[in-house]
């Protein structure tokens, strides 16, 4: 157990090494400093200022010193000009002057009460219906839910998200355009103002779920044992419910450990669509402004979240099934 | 996922991972002689006969149909996508510049209506938009394939360092969050495309290529990954072992004994590849960094009628439905095919 996790750290350390290597490069060099000076600087820039700003930025280093300055930043704090950046620094934004750091943090809340959401109703809903098909298999019922699911498949977030919108907030006005509140201050509030961008998740998501949950709910009946436990004269539900749909959880167990991941990591579109200040929007934002501390720290923060989640999904999986063994 | 058994020369029932075929079966007691099948000839019987596959097929020949014969009948209809129609008639925007005409200006010289602002014709413009994505996840898919496909091979079939190497590469490639990746970088590879000193405007050509070499960067490993899996449990195989003792080259055992049982993988996840990266091109264009005004686009048109979704709504409808079909057909196009070539696999 314990080799387990100094090798998966180690490996994620390293991924997470490659990931800001390459993408420090394509940010702050490739482009060569003339461009990463103009972009700080804005248009209207005199050349004392440019030369101040690349000397801030540390543009004038070779390579390598620039990148190793930015990862001893993240670990203890740099100075960059005239203003100190606490650990964990990602530096300055060039559009808003603020710490990247503390607007990510400010975003990560929102991204998380997104994702958890999402996770949640895609579990009961979309896992929930599967099992339902696979109950049914072969009825008229179960012919309705597969074709759902194809059909919940085909959306995109952005098709989805201004359907339910047009629908619920600009013709009927049943709902306010979705808001993000502070769980802590107002848990209703927080459900209900982001119960739009959820289902638009639940929805694109469902498909995978049901399907896998159905085909591997219906391999499991067909198993030996379901038919062992049928002899011994279970009741049905006890073999539903206890044996086969246990044994139908790993694989959706994986998928969950992907989509986990990207959900963490920021839903673009899902923010971006919903005007929901997550890490997503951040990035989108960041893109339109070229505010490269911001695009790099967002890229860091969320390859580092996808990794961790990855690696609490692999947990999770010996949990549930206790053949897998972590090594 | 399985592959293709070798299917015996009309020698016994043409059988494919296992499972028999009802026609054959019908058909053996006859005094027909027992027909020998390719394994192509199979799925082909296999594919015909699910309806569903033959009609999303058929849905999606149109669409590509459009694509190539857009100009034509956009000429036919008399109109193109580039123009703006409002400037030159000035009873078809009011003075916000929305269309004059309910439902966003319909009627029968417009079919689908105007675009607010600009008075371009929805009509020709979504004909043209579905070559942007067709085209750009048609290259995305072909590439992909290629690299994915020789990477994966070699990985699994050389193994030791070459195997690290890409399996490694594929690790963090999955590990990374795609969406935010994809918009981070696509305006980093247009900038790289470009001269910078030029400050003009960025060719089309260099847009279509940033998109596509973000896409194929991040892309590959999804395929490699699959078959290097498939080709690490073929290595074991009798026939390869006897390729090897009879002394046939690495070249001969990749090309000829591994490549022709690899087929199958390799078209199923490019038919499920196309819509994937139709949506994804469309997502980012949707976000503001893929192809540029002026050429057509669905994302873009989605994000324009979003844009005015309270004041305009329907304007987001054509190229909405529109993709939502042709993802829906290729969807279940993807699904037939590959029930079609891996028999035993369940959905």
């Amino acid at each position: 157990m314990l080799r387990f996790f100094v090798r998966r750290f180690a490996g994620m350390i390293g991924i997470l090494l490659v990931i800001s290597l390459i993408t420090f490069y394509l940010f702050f060099a490739a482009s060569g400093p003339d461009d990463v000076v103009q972009m700080s600087c804005g248009r209207f820039c005199t050349e004392e200022a440019k030369a101040g700003v690349r000397h801030d930025l540390g543009l004038d280093k070779p390579f390598f010193e620039q990148y190793w300055v930015y990862m001893t930043g993240i670990v203890m704090g740099r100075d960059i000009g005239d203003r100190s950046c606490s650990a964990p620094c990602l530096g300055y934004s060039f559009s808003s002057r603020e710490p990247v750091t503390e607007r990510i943090q400010n975003g990560f809340p929102t991204t998380l009460s997104l994702a958890i959401g999402a996770i949640v109703l895609m579990i009961l809903i979309g896992v929930g219906l599967g099992v339902i098909a696979a109950m049914k298999r072969g009825t008229r019922t179960d012919k309705v839910l597969t074709t759902v699911a194809v059909v919940a498949g085909a959306f995109q977030i952005f098709i989805l998200g201004p359907l339910l919108l047009l629908i619920f907030v600009y013709e009927t006005e049943l709902m306010d355009l979705p808001k993000y509140y502070a769980f802590t201050d107002n848990p209703g509030k927080w459900a209900t103002g982001l119960i739009l961008p959820w289902i638009c998740l639940m929805v694109i998501h469902m498909a995978m779920y049901t399907r896998l949950t159905r085909s591997a709910m219906v391999d499991a009946l067909n198993d030996d044992y379901v038919r062992t436990l049928r002899a011994k004269g279970l009741s049905k539900r006890d073999i539903y419910i206890k044996h086969a749909f246990r044994g139908a959880l790993s694989p959706v167990a994986t998928i969950l450990g992907i989509d986990i991941g990207i959900l963490m990591a920021g839903t673009v579109i899902t923010e971006f669509t919903f005007s929901l200040n997550g890490i997503g929007r951040l990035a989108v934002l960041a893109v339109e402004d070229s505010d490269l501390p911001m695009m790099m720290g967002v890229v860091l923060v969320a390859a580092a979240i996808t990794i961790i989640a990855n690696l609490l999904v692999d947990v999770a999986y010996a949990v549930i099934d206790p053949r897998v063994r972590l090594y | 996922m399985s592959q293709f058994q070798v299917v015996p020369d009309g020698g016994g029932l043409p059988t494919a991972g296992g499972e028999v075929e009802p026609e054959a079966f019908e058909k053996a007691p006859a005094e027909k002689a027992i027909v020998g099948r390719s394994p192509r000839q199979l799925a082909w019987i296999r594919f015909r006969r699910d309806k569903a596959g033959v009609v999303s097929g058929c849905v999606v020949l149109f669409f590509v149909l459009i694509a190539v014969f857009a100009p034509l009948i956009a000429k036919l209809y008399g109109k193109d996508p580039y123009t703006h129609y409002g400037n030159k008639d000035p009873n078809l925007l009011n003075d916000y510049g929305f269309p004059m005409k309910p439902n966003g200006g319909m009627d029968g010289e417009y079919w689908f209506g105007v675009d607010p602002t600009l008075g371009r014709d929805v009509f020709t413009q979504l004909l043209y938009g579905i070559r942007t994505s067709l085209l750009i996840a048609v290259i995305v898919v072909l590439l992909v394939t290629a690299i994915g496909t020789v990477l994966g091979i070699l990985a699994g079939y050389l193994g030791g360092k070459t195997d690290f190497i890409v399996s490694r590469a594929i690790d963090v490639l999955l590990a990374i969050p795609s969406q935010l990746f994809f918009i981070a970088f696509t305006p980093v590879a247009i900038a790289l495309m470009v001269d910078d000193s030029a400050r003009t405007e960025t060719p089309v050509v260099v847009q279509f290529m940033g998109v596509i070499v973000v896409l194929t960067i991040f892309g590959w490993c999804r395929i490699a990954r699959v078959l290097r899996g498939q080709v690490l449990s073929l290595r074991e195989r009798e026939f390869v072992e006897a390729a090897k003792v009879s002394g046939a080259s690495s070249r001969r055992i990749v090309f000829r004994e591994l490549l022709p049982n690899l087929w199958a993988p390799i078209l199923i996840v490019a038919t499920v590849d196309v819509p994937t990266y139709v949506v994804t091109e469309s997502a980012l264009s949707f976000l503001g960094v893929g192809v540029q005004e002026p050429t057509p686009d669905w994302g873009r048109m989605i994000r324009k009628g979003f844009d005015q979704l309270s004041t305009n709504p329907s304007y987001i409808m054509f190229p909405a439905i529109a993709m939502l079909l042709f993802v829906l057909a290729f969807n279940l196009l993807g699904d037939a095919v590959r029930d079609a070539l891996d028999p035993k696999s369940d959905r």
